[in-house]
């Protein structure tokens, strides 16, 4: 187990794929938490919260993998592809920052997938359907955690809202990626698997304006960058969680503990 | 054929009852409500098993466990299919074992209503001690030292305690 493997350009596989990349990328950023939180309880919360987004990756990779056809399993999904093949928008990968770009991100991510398991409880795969149903109740503790992050620190002292202000500056920009559609979206539009990311904007920003305003933080302007994580072309920082995440695979080649 | 089958499985489940959460170890996975269905006999049986959290670590341990009991109780053709839907909800933990947390000092869950919908923040959160049964507590992070708990303190005796989280 150290050669690389490659997934085929299956249309399904990949709408797939940006979910469990996305909640397993995140995940390995958020362990980097474990044992360094500012408080025994929020190093306790964030590493539940990736354990739960693990949990969900893992269900997540090996319904990718059954749609690929090519028999891998979990582990091989997760620990031997390429960064190419990897279709995680890229705000899950951008290096943990603070702990109020951290609580930032896990609400912007929290309220994407609220909206997406919401709607995919309706795919026409069960399988998928399943799994949403069960991340769902997940999900909404990692949304009240996060949101409530948000609006202490935004409405907190002068320091921790301009830290928060900040946060918000370096994120945005990574937005325009999650709701751009493309030839994968329209797909899964058109057979049922799951909805267009561009038609969960409206709910995601009504979420984000509403948190936002409680905690005294302002949106900032859009920029005509676009990130392209999902396409599977990645920020500077991919190759390095890939090499801290894969590494022990590749090293020592199907090594179990 | 038909009383002999449903003894086996019958049996079976009388086995499964004395399998124990490895995390909370008064309540068995019957009590946990994740055995979903329990059919076959001695020379084929079929479990069903829902798991309660994605990431819960124990879901490998407690599958290993089902294994291994009915094993000895001479079920040695098993299988065991996860079944993801419907999710399990704390609501399938049966009142009897509700109460056997709050003898271990876990806060047991409150019952799902209706408003599952609602934010987390609007459902009531008056988490009763399980050691002095004091209303009066705060609770200090929805997550625990497992997927399922979260950490509650008592204002009335002071003592901190988990709370087994509705979901």
């Amino acid at each position: 187990m150290t050669q690389s493997i490659e997934l085929k350009e299956d249309l399904s596989t990949r709408y797939v794929l940006r979910i469990a990349d996305s909640c397993l990328i995140l995940s390995q950023r958020l362990t980097e938490w474990c044992g360094h939180g500012p408080v025994l309880e929020e190093d306790i919360a964030l590493s539940n919260i990736a354990l739960d987004l693990l949990g969900q990756s893992r269900l997540l990779l090996t319904h990718a993998a059954r749609l690929d056809g090519q028999n891998y399993d979990e582990d091989q999904m997760a620990f031997l592809r390429d960064e190419r093949d990897f279709n995680n928008i890229t705000l899950v990968e951008l290096p943990r920052g603070d702990f109020a770009f951290t609580v930032l991100r896990n609400f912007m991510f929290s309220a994407l997938a609220m909206q997406l398991w919401a709607q995919l409880k309706q795919s026409s795969d069960a399988g998928l359907a399943a799994i949403a149903e069960k991340s769902m109740k997940e999900t909404r503790y990692h949304h009240e955690h996060s949101r409530d992050w948000l609006i202490r620190l935004g409405d907190g002292t002068a320091e921790s809202a301009a830290k928060m202000q900040a946060a918000l500056e370096l994120a945005w920009p990574y937005v325009k990626e999650i709701f751009a559609d493309d030839a994968i979206d329209a797909h899964a539009a058109q057979t049922g698997l799951g909805p267009r990311w561009s038609s969960l904007r409206d709910g995601w920003q009504k979420d984000m304006d509403d948190a936002l305003a409680e905690a005294g933080l302002h949106q900032p302007k859009e920029t005509p960058f676009l990130s392209t994580g999902k396409t599977g072309v990645h920020s500077e920082h991919m190759g390095f969680i890939l090499a801290e995440m894969q590494h022990l695979q590749r090293a020592f080649p199907g090594a179990t503990w | 054929m038909m009383t002999s089958a449903q003894t086996a499985a019958d049996r079976a489940r009388s086995v499964l009852a004395t399998v124990m959460d490895p995390e909370v170890p008064v309540l068995s996975v019957c009590d946990l409500g994740i055995v979903r269905e329990v059919t076959g006999d001695a020379s084929g049986l079929s479990v069903v098993v829902t798991p309660t959290y994605s990431g819960c670590p124990a879901t490998e341990v407690i599958s290993e466990s089902i294994r291994a009991a009915l094993a000895s109780a001479g079920f040695d053709q098993v299988s065991i299919e996860m079944r993801f839907s419907p999710a399990w909800t704390t609501d399938w933990i049966s009142e009897e074992a509700l109460a056997k947390l709050k003898d271990y000092g876990i806060a047991p869950p409150m019952r799902l209503d209706a408003a599952e919908a609602q934010p987390l923040r609007f459902q009531p959160r008056n988490v009763s001690c399980p050691r002095c049964s004091s209303s009066q507590t705060e609770r200090l992070s929805a997550f625990g030292s497992t997927a399922c708990k979260s950490l509650y303190r008592c204002k009335s005796c002071r003592e901190p305690f988990e709370h087994f989280k509705p979901i």
